[in-house]
């Protein structure tokens, strides 16, 4: 069984600043939901731009199913940061789903039926369909969030990866959100990474942290050192409303 | 009142608004979406450079252009994405060196340029037979373009960082964009000259944009958009015995002007609930 991920002594640099230290990281389970939770700065956006190949680390190497990024892009859906878009682009749902299917299309030709039925399937997933010939402006936050994942399913990915998919998004359409990526992971591997401690909720079955070094046990709990290490100062977590404390007291000033 | 028509420069003037119309019309959309005002700016400034260099080489200055604006649009394209220079100091650069260029071209050439201003600030009413043939030519090779590269420029517009991990060769298909561009602009310097060409660039597309969300169709519209106020813009400077191609500017603004200024009264009194 290949590997998902597998980064071996990745490090980042923008000028003489350090963004990604040392990184050394395995995912093999081909389904499930790891959260990579930092501050932001902490090099969780250059971590994702290094996994899909946009970014070269200048020491180490990074493998996706056994090959390098470029390689292995078929097998990835990418679900971007939607704030700095242009949501008054003259474009509908069903444009920006076939997006997804670009590649698969191949250079000067129309978009297939095979094209269209994934792309339909896709929006049937996020439930989206219904909305398809809408200007992608005229929907909520969340419907554009789930037409973006749609656009990421239509590439039929074994690896999906988002970039802050709860930010902007109110209680009720996070929940809805995770349901859906709850649904997702049991046929795919989906990392998300936020630097919100409250999206880790229930359905993330594995938790990492990342502020230029990483962090990540195999599990579902983050040690204290941990956690403090990657966000620089006492941090409490106390999840889903459930009013017991997750982690231990910490001490002031210690 | 219509027996201007007969006139073989004013048939030729109204054909190359035609053929300004359609090329901006479509090339203008992706100008205005994908905003690259400013860079498309540049390219048709520092193409003046291409008509220094016909006058020098003593050519027709539209085969110095064409050469010249393709060039620009390369370096352009390379420097902005690729070096560390902030993308619009580069344009910046870029833009007043190619103008610099066609300066000292035009001054080593012996003698008088003739119609030199019509390169800078356009005539429409000068157009030479042969000149709209060429300009048919480049309308053929903008509309094949776009006929095939409809899907991937639209993906390159809307989100060229997704299309890159999809693994298309994003940077070569933004170059090509702006070649495509450089050849918009080279259908458009007859008709406004190169100071005015960014407002056909954008005037007719911003407009169209305010009628649909679909880009096939703000295609279409621009293109109408375009012809009629050129055609107008014609008609004007005809009969009023003024610039035609700083006319055609002047309606296309107006307009615009009166177009956006209206809806926004519309928008206001709907939300008003009136």
């Amino acid at each position: 069984m290949e590997k998902v991920i597998e980064l071996k002594d990745v490090w980042v640099r923008y000028g003489t600043q350090t963004i990604l230290e040392a990184i050394n990281f395995e995912l093999k389970e081909p389904n499930g939901l790891l959260g990579i939770i930092g501050p932001n700065g902490g090099g969780k956006t250059t971590f994702l731009k290094v996994l899909l190949g946009l970014l070269k680390p200048y020491r180490g190497s990074v493998k996706l199913f056994g090959k390098p990024p470029e390689k292995s892009r078929e097998l990835v859906g990418y679900v971007p940061q939607y704030r700095g878009f242009d949501f008054d682009f003259p474009i509908s749902v069903w444009e920006v789903v076939l997006t997804g299917r670009i590649s698969h299309t191949g250079f000067l030709k129309k978009y297939r039926e095979e094209d269209k039925k994934a792309a339909e399937e896709a929006l049937k997933t996020v439930e989206m369909f219904q909305y398809k010939d809408r200007q992608i402006g005229q929907l909520s936050g969340g419907q554009r969030q789930r037409v973006f994942i749609a656009r990421a399913l239509a590439t039929n990915p074994k690896l999906l990866l988002l970039d802050e998919p709860n930010s902007g998004l109110d209680p009720h359409m996070q929940d809805e959100l995770y349901r859906l990526l709850n649904r997702l992971k049991q046929e795919m591997a989906v990392v998300m990474v936020t630097h919100d401690l409250s999206a880790v909720s229930v359905y993330v079955d594995k938790i990492a942290c990342l502020n230029r070094t990483f962090h990540y046990h195999n599990s579902r709990e983050i040690p204290v050192e941990d956690l403090e290490a990657t966000y620089q100062c006492p941090v409490e977590l106390i999840a889903h409303g459930i009013p017991h404390r997750v982690l231990e007291n910490h001490e002031e000033n210690s | 009142m219509f027996d201007f028509l007969q006139y073989s420069f004013i048939q030729n003037a109204l054909a190359a608004a035609v053929l300004a119309s359609i090329a901006c019309g479509i090339i203008g959309v992706y100008v205005v979406v994908k905003k690259i005002v400013f860079i498309s700016g540049g390219i048709a400034h520092a193409s003046f450079g291409g008509v220094g260099l016909g006058y020098y080489l003593g050519i027709n200055p539209m085969f110095g252009i064409l050469p010249f604006s393709l060039l620009s649009a390369l370096v352009m394209g390379t420097v902005s994405k690729k070096s560390k220079i902030p993308e619009d100091s580069a344009i910046g650069i870029l833009w007043s060196l190619g103008m610099a260029l066609g300066i000292i071209f035009v001054y080593l050439t012996p003698g008088y340029a003739p119609d030199l201003m019509t390169y800078l600030f356009g005539n429409i009413l000068t157009v030479p037979r042969s000149d709209l043939y060429f300009m048919l030519v480049l309308d053929i090779i903008i509309l094949g373009a776009v006929y095939l590269f409809y899907k991937e420029f639209l993906a390159l517009c809307f989100d060229e960082e997704f299309t890159t991990v999809q693994g298309l060769p994003t940077e070569k298909l933004y170059l090509f964009l702006l070649c495509i561009i450089a050849l918009t602009i080279v259908v458009l310097i007859k008709v406004v000259g190169i100071i005015l060409v960014i407002a056909l660039l954008t005037i007719p597309a911003s407009l169209s944009r305010k009628f649909t969300h679909n880009l096939k169709k703000m295609m279409l519209i621009s293109i109408v958009f375009g012809t009629v106020i050129s055609v107008t813009g014609i008609g004007l400077s005809y009969a009023l015995d003024v610039p035609s191609g700083a006319t055609i500017i002047l309606v296309l603004s107006l307009v615009y002007g009166f177009a956006v200024f209206g809806m926004e009264i519309l928008e206001s009194r709907r939300n008003s609930g009136a």
